[in-house]
């Protein structure tokens, strides 16, 4: 209990920490940030400094102005982009469907294809299947992302003509069909991650003694498999997937890019591209808090789920 | 996208000696060709590396054009070779910069602790909670693009992972004997750190280093496909597979193959040999 109230304390410290950087790093820019909130020179006139300075309570002290700030993001208010002339929190909730539902489909393939695949390295540990599956997965994660997107609109959308080119879909079924090869892209570094960590976890149960012991008894590989290396084993598998699901959900910048999906992180390029800053701040804050969030609560389920953590917990 | 990874440097003995020593081996080889090769661009490079050419364009590779040619007909193996210039500074400016700061943090906020200690722990908190390259992101927002603020930013990003690291070592470090031999006889700390203690750490991190390279240069190419680090007539990797985008619908691939490989080749082979520098280095270390 204790535990979990000093983690949320200091979760919350340093979000707020983070989100002042965010919103401070405004006024580190060089030059008036009256001009740079404006952004376009085309429409700096005495009218829009007056509005602006008044909008953003320029006139007041740094602290005080974020403070304004935070409270009116806790309420959902985002502020205005300058770019769409929009609320930045109604134009943010049209992007994400893309952006989560993108997460989602990469989220299942890297789980099965990295759990999959770890599970079989373990299983022919110090074997060829081992090391061309470690091999492999390294070798993909080391390619960026843009490329492994553009080599599979290369061949399965132009030359193949599988797949659309770009865009995000309507629908379940079309939203499929246009997210599979972005979602691939996403999830291929995630991969080796996911693997690797399968691999460690399982090849350190199947040297314990139990496990041993019931496979002298003669119970069938799989079982065993299932029932006392996988149960024991998927803690750290779990923790990792839920991280690698966290920073997905802030980086789908590049893939989106290339795939010329309408989400999240299309929306933070197009921003920084054109000075819009409350919408920089926006998506930078929502990405912060995300991640901050489901990595805080993984740290606070994981012990609910496997006693041996909360016994170790209660020793020390 | 690439994100700031906590060190993990433990190679997994899963292939053998032999094979890891040829694999060591040739990506060394190919590293060295590739300085080499980016050495030399002037001298090496067929054509210059805007050399336009509308009566070739969108060549496949071939006798004239090594590597084929892009959408107005300048010659992809001689614009990889000139950008190998601007790819393989950039991450080396990136970790210099980096290394100065995080070793430097880190070796004090080790012999020191107290409040340089907490307040590097309070920094890499908040970096940490920026994630993958958020922050380069965010100060690239603030100060505009361009390739000094990309390397600038990545730096920022990577000092703290590099003092924490060097943290860590530091520490270790310091509960061994010689330490304390130094100080009853009255070395300074500020001499012991940078005589000692400093040139004993830089085995193990040399590896992590090498490993960073890798990973900042995969950063760095991501950041110009995005628009934010070279910008043209520069012929960065990145911003070749930029560039290259626009011919895939047309079926045109090699613009984007091109570098798009040689990012990752390279990105590969600083891997292993990092990997197993570390390996190496860090044997002797212990011994």
């Amino acid at each position: 209990m204790i535990r979990a109230a000093t983690r949320i304390a200091g979760m919350i410290l340093t979000l707020v920490v983070s989100s002042f950087v965010i919103f401070a790093a405004m006024y580190a820019a060089p030059g008036d940030p009256v001009t740079f909130l404006i952004g376009n020179p085309e429409n700096i006139t005495p009218e829009r400094i007056a509005e602006v300075k008044a909008q953003y309570n320029l006139d007041q002290p740094l602290i005080v102005q974020y403070g304004l700030w935070a409270s009116q993001a806790f309420i959902g208010n985002l502020g205005t982009s300058f770019q769409y002339h929009q609320p930045v929190a109604e134009l943010m909730a049209t992007r994400l469907p893309a952006t989560l539902a993108l997460v989602a489909i990469a989220s299942v393939l890297f789980i099965v294809a990295g759990v999959g695949l770890g599970i079989l390295s373990a299983l022919r540990q110090g074997k060829r299947t081992d090391s061309t599956i470690t091999a492999a997965t390294t070798l993909a994660a080391s390619v960026p992302s843009f490329v492994i997107g553009l080599l599979l609109v290369s061949i399965f959308s132009v030359q193949l003509g599988w797949f659309p080119v770009s865009g995000a879909g309507e629908g379940f079924l079309d939203r499929l069909h246009h997210l599979v090869l972005p979602a691939v892209a996403l999830a291929v570094g995630a991969v080796a991650i996911v693997s690797r960590v399968t691999r460690q976890s399982m090849v350190e149960q199947l040297s314990m003694d139990h496990v041993e012991a019931a496979r002298s008894f003669g119970l069938a590989p799989a079982k065993l498999v299932r029932r006392h290396v996988l149960r024991n084993a998927w803690g750290p598998i779990l923790t990792m997937v839920a991280l690698v699901v966290a920073s997905m959900l802030a980086g789908t910048v590049v893939v989106e890019s290339v795939f010329g999906i309408s989400g999240v992180g299309k929306l933070l390029v197009d921003a920084i591209n054109t000075h819009d800053f409350p919408v920089v701040q926006a998506v930078l804050l929502y990405m912060v808090i995300t991640y901050m969030v489901v990595t805080t609560l993984v740290d606070l389920v994981h012990p609910l789920l496997d006693p041996r953590i909360k016994a170790k917990d209660k020793k020390s | 996208m690439s994100s700031l990874s906590t060190p993990t440097l433990a190679s997994t003995p899963v292939i053998g000696r032999k094979k890891r020593d040829v694999a060591y081996l040739v990506s060394l080889g190919f590293l060295l060709l590739v300085v080499a090769a980016a050495l030399l661009a002037p001298w090496v490079a067929p054509y210059a590396a805007n050399a336009v050419d509308f009566t070739a364009i969108w060549q496949a590779p071939g006798a004239g054009h090594l590597l084929g040619t892009d959408q107005v007909g300048q010659d992809l193996f001689s614009r990889l070779i000139h950008g190998a210039r601007e790819s393989l500074l950039g991450p080396l400016a990136l970790l210099a910069l980096a290394t100065v700061f995080g070793v430097t943090i880190g070796t004090v906020a080790a012999w020191n602790g107290g409040w340089i200690d907490v307040v590097l722990a309070r920094i890499t908190d908040v970096m940490f909670a920026f994630p993958g390259l958020l922050f380069v992101v965010l100060v690239i927002a603030v100060f505009g693009k361009g390739p000094a603020t990309a390397i600038v930013a990545l730096a920022l990003a990577y000092a703290p992972v590099i003092a924490k690291f060097t943290r860590s070592l530091a520490l270790a470090e310091m509960t061994r004997p010689y330490v304390d031999a130094y100080r009853v006889q009255g070395v300074g700390g500020a001499f012991l750190c940078v005589r000692y203690i400093i040139p004993n750490l830089t085995p193990p991190l040399l590896g992590y280093l090498v490993v960073l390279f890798g990973e900042g240069l995969m950063s760095l190419a991501t950041l110009s496909f995005l628009g934010f680090g070279a910008q043209p007539p520069s012929s960065e990797w990145g911003l070749m597979v930029q560039e290259g985008q626009s011919g895939i619908i047309q079926g045109h691939i090699w613009p984007t193959l091109v570098p798009g490989a040689a990012i990752a080749a390279v990105v590969v082979a600083v891997n292993v040999v990092g990997v197993r520098l570390s390996d190496r280095l860090n044997s002797r270390f212990e011994r």
